[in-house]
């Protein structure tokens, strides 16, 4: 920016300025114009890191707006806990979304994150320098393909497949599952292995001396040494996979039940503001807004819980 | 009894690495199956005509060209929003920012902003752009929902950059007689910068890719925005509406080819410009 000004300031600092006001720290030797310069920038950058905190504001005042009178009118008991939802009749249980978004969650979290974590310690432990030139581009390839791709995907080409395979249509919990599973792959092996990685090496020098294979040394002392970090990171996944919109709509089928089988239609907190936008009006507009806010906050709860855990660690050790 | 303890260990060993190596080639395959299925099917697509044209009829036949002038515009716009505000910002947590409630704060609200659902963020800026502040569809509310959504990925990626620069150069600059904002802006922020850059072309090539927050903010016409007032419809979107509908497969394909070499493009610069700056630093 303006290069000349501050060494300007100081060439043409008098004596009498050499102390710089109070709470200056480090820097006194400057004069009153280059301060005032430093505080205000400082101020600037201060006001720019302010803008994530403004925006989380704004998005639950906005959303909150907009969604709020469905809680108000139904109660929070009666929307949260209603089983049918049926806009033009005007019931807005949310209910059996909430179930449904979790069922899907859950089984993208139990194929994907194992498949995250082995591929994160593959990629920490051992995998030769070479191989893990390969493997880590792609592993940040997977996170770089949109969502749309990823649902386009399952509904050309996997859905035919578990439709021939397991009969039905290829809609459902089994193919949602398949897909959210590769999805969050990234976003947890990108995570644990930072994890992995920030175990000191002394640690599994220790454990190999003392006789322990590989296996034994990561299964005893590294998953363990690396815990909290792999825990942050599969809740992270678990954000990812009950926030995934795109994806899922296309593949789900999108029938507003708990499905009695896997290979059913389903319909999610997030599809279903997808399907419903394009013609909601009033009541119905005000819900998918009300479903937003419990999206949000969902998703606050996980970041939050992330904080605590990690704030239990730094008392812990 | 020994023997067959070492034994043992050694083929539990054997098994559990070949489980993890299964782990590994299996997510490698995933992008593999999923790269090459888009490419093999949407190739036949790929003409001239198709990216330079545009589509016409019920059918959507012809080309996509306004869904990726769309694309274009609306993820340069929102780097161009985001970029400054999250760089400035990232250097206020790294460089000047003190521990305290304040900061634990900031760092809290980016957490959250970074794992909102993108569907939310849509809604969000539907009510807040598009509705409340009279923007209507267009790029500019597009761009600024997007620009939320990214940025605490170009704050955090800048922050680590910053972090990432050695603090003898601070030293060495502070040494010299150096204000804060010289160190900054003539020292850290030129060595950070090639990995600064890195973020900010992978958050472009998330703000390409992105649908949900896109579809509510600059709506679905199909349109070659000039200004950025203007409304229309990115490949994202375009892709999405081809497949819920069933109809012209072949120009899906095409679009989700072009999509996928555009987020592999974003990448491969990504990763040139970190490979260049650390053979240079090596």
């Amino acid at each position: 920016m303006s290069a000349g000004s501050p060494r300007e300031g100081q060439a043409q600092a008098p004596a009498p300025q050499d102390r710089g006001p109070a709470g200056n720290g480090g820097l006194s030797r400057i004069s009153r114009a280059t301060h005032l310069k430093e505080a205000l920038l400082r101020n600037a950058f201060l006001v720019c890191a302010c803008v994530a905190v403004a925006g989380v504001t704004l998005i639950f005042v906005f959303v909150g707006y907009q969604g709020w009178p469905i809680f108000a009118k139904l109660g929070i008991g009666e929307f949260l806990g209603g089983r049918v939802w049926y806009p033009t009749k005007g019931l807005f249980g949310i209910l059996t979304l909430v179930v449904n978004s979790l069922l899907a969650m859950a089984g993208g979290l139990v194929l994907g994150a194992p498949l995250a974590v082995g591929t994160a310690v593959f990629l920490s432990e051992v995998a030769s320098p070479r191989v893990r030139e390969v493997t880590r581009p792609a592993v940040e390839l997977l996170a770089g393909i949109p969502s749309v791709v990823y649902g386009f995907f399952g509904l050309v080409l996997l859905r035919p497949i578990i439709a021939r395979v397991f009969g039905g249509l290829g809609f459902g919990l089994f193919t949602v599952w398949v897909i959210l599973g590769v999805m969050i792959v990234p976003t947890i092996a990108t995570l644990t292995e930072d994890a992995l990685r920030s175990v000191p090496e002394g640690i599994r020098e220790a454990s190999y001396a003392m006789g322990a294979t590989k296996w034994q040394t990561i299964w005893r002392v590294l998953l363990p040494a690396a815990r909290i970090g792999i825990i942050d990171a599969v809740i992270l996944g678990m954000g990812r996979a009950i926030g995934e919109t795109m994806a899922v709509v296309m593949i789900a089928g999108n029938a507003p039940v708990i499905p009695d089988s896997i290979f059913k239609p389903f319909l999610t907190l997030t599809t279903v503001i997808v399907m419903d936008m394009p013609y909601a009006s009033g009541d119905h507009r005000t819900a998918l807004f009300g479903v937003a806010i419990v999206l949000f906050v969902i998703s606050m709860i996980f970041v939050a819980s992330i904080r605590v855990i990690s704030r239990s660690r730094g008392e812990g050790d | 009894m020994r023997s067959l303890e070492r034994v043992d260990k050694r083929l539990t060993n054997g098994l559990a690495l070949g489980v993890i190596w299964l782990a590994a080639i299996t997510t490698v395959a995933a992008l593999g199956a999923i790269l090459l299925y888009v490419v093999v099917n949407g190739i036949g697509s790929l003409t001239p005509a198709f990216i330079f044209t545009w589509p016409h009829g019920v059918n959507m036949e012809g080309g996509i060209w306004p869904t990726i002038q769309s694309t274009v515009y609306v993820t340069a716009l929102a780097m161009l929003i985001t970029t400054p505000v999250a760089v400035l910002a990232a250097v206020y947590l790294a460089e000047y920012a003190v521990q305290g409630r304040l900061v634990r704060t900031i760092r809290f609200a980016a957490d959250s902003l970074a794992s909102v659902p993108s569907i939310v963020m849509g809604l969000f800026g539907l009510a807040a752009f598009v509705e409340g502040a009279g923007l209507k569809f267009s790029v500019l509310a597009a761009a600024l929902a997007l620009s939320f959504l990214l940025l605490p990925i170009v704050m955090r990626t800048t922050e680590e950059a910053i972090r990432s620069v050695p603090r003898y150069a601070r030293w060495g600059s502070y040494g010299l007689g150096a204000t804060k904002w010289q160190t900054v802006s003539r020292i850290v922020l030129p060595s950070a910068t090639p990995r600064i850059t890195t973020g900010v072309i992978l958050a472009a090539g998330r703000a390409a890719g992105e649908t949900a927050v896109v579809i509510y903010t600059m709506g679905t016409m199909i349109n070659a925005p000039l200004f950025p007032s203007d409304g229309g419809r990115t490949m994202p979107v375009h892709l999405m509406l081809l497949a819920q509908d069933g109809i012209n497969l072949h120009a899906a394909y095409g679009t989700a080819l072009v999509l996928v070499l555009m987020v592999l493009a974003f990448n491969i610069v990504a990763r040139w410009v970190s490979r260049r700056n650390r053979s240079m630093q090596g």
